[in-house]
């Protein structure tokens, strides 16, 4: 199955570019857009961590590794297009166009954070495993009814393909011909339970061939490969061409969580001869002498600058309202939980 | 049935004789003719009409993009509901037994029943989940569950039951137009045990509000779906032996219509509730609580119940030692009046 779905690239490790009829797409604003954002999102995940050390947000999952996987995607997804993310995401999402303060209160503790800005599909992460991946089947399906071009993307990791919501949403896709974009970061580890142990397929590409779903299996830390891969896939569904799964192989280069210690169940050394994408899109830059020092160095203040306002902005973000807890379970609620409310208003009344 | 038209009031002119089951077939035909965005989906619903037939005929009328005959996937079926629910369409999914359900539980728990509050109202996920529940059929193994507490007890999902023809169109209009998710239970026992007049025109019973089915001044009898029958004929027997019970039909068993209940305990002084579910952790608790924080110092008696035992629901050949009789209701009418 290796044979069958070769992994998929355009620049390698060195930044060498592999696939020269790609040469004239790569230009000095395209491929700087790249770097900008995934810059960007690596700088948010290490905001990110280092404030759950200090206690300032709560349990965070970091991406580092994987954001060639989710700027490559979420770049090549059109403004009527709706994403699907987990909890792994927020990178993508921040791509899409979530709002950043919004994503830090999320890792906060703060429903606020769920909320996209207006003219945004991006739902919710999904917590639980797979879940998300039936919805972008049925958005997708929504989509085609309506008779628009716009497609849904579900992203969703290497150990998600063992849930039955993940054969369920792509039989769906399939059988309905959704256009729908099944993103698979495939990092190598569903918390400590290794890819070799989650499944006994050599490939989670081949997956799709059970549903008939076309399928690709790619360089997930060349972002550029993600990028038109993901456009392929992305013209099809608008064609009324149907889903198409995509195997990113990527490599998760830090812990599940900040409540996480990898050490415990990865081999030492393992994953040092990975070379992270943003490392590898330096290289290719300037290889091509698309890398100018001064111009990089400001592009990184201002992004960190952009970062530490988000910051400024969660933290000082208005109490969570207690009415919260109550006014949003039902359009119209109902008399007992109003009851529910008001009692407990009064009881925390003067506190 | 006359005290609920005078509920519901606009009673159509024109009625029809309808089993409980032609009246939810008459109730998504209403609303699939009503409103296109409205669609049928599960599995069987489409060609074959239905297990049940409950969804005869919608397919030749509505097509089959309305009317679709999904895979056999519970959670899928649910789960692609979710997406057409956020992307302006109004899914009647339905599970083909309640004792299916269980695959889309993850969905329905973690949201089909808290994208509203996730998103502080940004996605909302107006869908109905049709499923026939109960004992009492002869069905084979899983099929007759009834397991509205495991619903009931999900914040974010109102949950349905209908005893009537009446109530079951009603009812399930009423589902549709809600802006929220709503768990529809049919009582497959009750699908043609009766025919009543039911309007041919659109019309709604109200989510929230039970029903006084029968007046009386002794006993409160509380019941819903399949149960109603049993408390109205046991209703029937206690007033051979003197005793006068008021009978009362939930309706709606999230939210609880608390109006109902404690108005007629207050009277009675005496309540005995009937449910097929599982005794521990059943609906009928709730209602036990409800008459306690509104009309303890009414009561003459401590609140009685009748349920189906802490045993899964058993093979056919059990299933009428399982379920709530006429016989063991009258019993508890008994004890609790002569306490």
């Amino acid at each position: 199955m290796e044979d069958k779905f070769p992994i998929k690239r355009i620049i390698d490790d060195q930044g060498n570019l592999l696939e020269e009829s790609f040469k004239d797409q790569l230009n000095d604003q395209f491929v700087k857009r790249f770097y900008y954002h995934m810059y960007r999102i690596r700088t948010f995940d290490r905001k990110a961590k280092n404030l759950q050390r200090q206690g300032r947000i709560g349990t965070y999952p970091p991406f580092e590794g994987q954001e060639a996987a989710q700027v490559g995607s979420a770049l090549a997804l059109g403004p009527g297009d709706w994403m699907f993310p987990t909890y792994r995401d927020h990178g993508a999402m921040l791509t899409f166009g979530a709002d950043m303060s919004r994503t830090f209160l999320y890792w906060n503790g703060r429903v606020e954070g769920c909320v996209p800005p207006d003219g945004k599909n991006i739902f919710p992460a999904a917590v639980p495993i797979a879940t998300q991946i039936p919805h972008a089947a049925g958005v997708a399906w929504a989509e085609k009814k309506k008779g628009t071009r716009n497609l849904a993307i579900a992203y969703f990791g290497d150990g998600a393909t063992s849930e039955g919501d993940f054969h369920e949403g792509l039989n769906f896709a399939s059988v309905f011909q959704t256009p729908t974009i099944f993103f698979n970061q495939n990092n190598r580890y569903a918390i400590s339970v290794p890819i070799e142990k989650q499944m006994n397929s050599e490939t989670i590409a081949q997956k799709g061939i059970a549903y008939g779903i076309p399928s690709v299996r790619i360089d997930g830390n060349d972002c550029f490969s993600v990028y038109f891969e993901t456009l392929s896939a992305a013209e099809r569904a608008r064609n009324g061409d149907g889903p198409t799964l995509i195997e990113a192989v990527t490599w998760r280069t830090g812990a599940h969580t900040t409540a996480d210690d990898p050490t415990k169940y990865r081999p030492d050394n393992q994953g040092i001869d990975v070379v992270e994408p943003i490392i590898r899109l330096e290289r290719f830059m300037k290889n091509y002498e698309f890398w100018d020092e001064k111009e990089m160095e400001e592009m990184h203040v201002l992004i960190e600058d952009e970062v530490e306002r988000a910051v400024q902005e969660m933290e000082k973000y208005p109490k969570a309202k207690v009415e919260d807890l109550f006014d949003h379970v039902f359009a119209n609620p109902p008399q007992q939980l109003l009851a529910q409310k008001e009692s407990y208003l009064e009881h925390i009344k003067g506190e | 049935m006359t005290t609920e038209l005078k509920k519901v009031g606009n009673p159509s002119s024109v009625t029809q004789k309808m089993t409980l089951i032609q009246a939810i077939n008459d109730g998504m035909k209403t609303m699939l003719a009503e409103d296109e965005t409205t669609l049928v989906l599960g599995e069987d619903v489409g060609k074959n009409g239905g297990v049940f037939r409950a969804t005869d005929g919608l397919q030749e009328q509505f097509g089959n993009d309305r009317v679709v005959d999904t895979p056999l996937s519970e959670s899928g079926i649910i789960g692609t509901s979710v997406g057409l629910a956020v992307n302006g369409f109004k899914p009647i999914a339905e599970i083909q037994f309640m004792g299916f359900i269980y695959p889309a539980y993850d969905q329905i728990m973690t949201h089909v029943s808290r994208l509203r509050m996730k998103t502080m109202g940004h996605f909302s996920v107006p869908m109905v989940i049709r499923a026939p529940y109960g004992a009492g059929v002869r069905a084979p193994e899983v099929h007759s569950d009834s397991t509205e507490a495991l619903f009931t007890h999900m914040p974010g999902i109102k949950v349905v039951c209908p005893a009537t023809p009446y109530d079951a169109k009603g009812l399930l209009i009423a589902a549709v137009k809600d802006p929220d998710p709503v768990l529809y239970l049919e009582p497959m026992r009750s699908y043609r045990s009766s025919r009543e007049e039911v309007p041919v025109e659109e019309y709604h019973v109200s989510i929230g509000e039970g029903n006084v089915r029968k007046e009386g001044e002794d006993v409160t009898l509380i019941a819903w779906g399949a149960m109603v029958p049993i408390i109205e004929k046991a209703a029937q027997k206690a007033e051979e032996q003197g005793i006068n019970c008021e009978v009362i039909d939930l309706r709606t068993l999230y939210p609880l219509d608390k109006d109902v209940i404690a108005e007629s305990v207050k009277k009675t002084g005496r309540a005995v509730i009937v449910h097929e579910a599982h005794a521990t952790g059943g609906l009928g608790n709730d209602v036990a609580t409800t008459i306690n924080d509104q009309a303890f110092l009414y009561m003459k008696a401590p609140i009685n119940r009748v349920t189906g035992f802490d045993v899964p629901v058993p093979f056919f050949a059990l299933e009428e030692h399982y379920l709530p009789t006429v016989e063991r209701v009258l019993k508890a009418i008994q004890d609790t009046y002569q306490f």
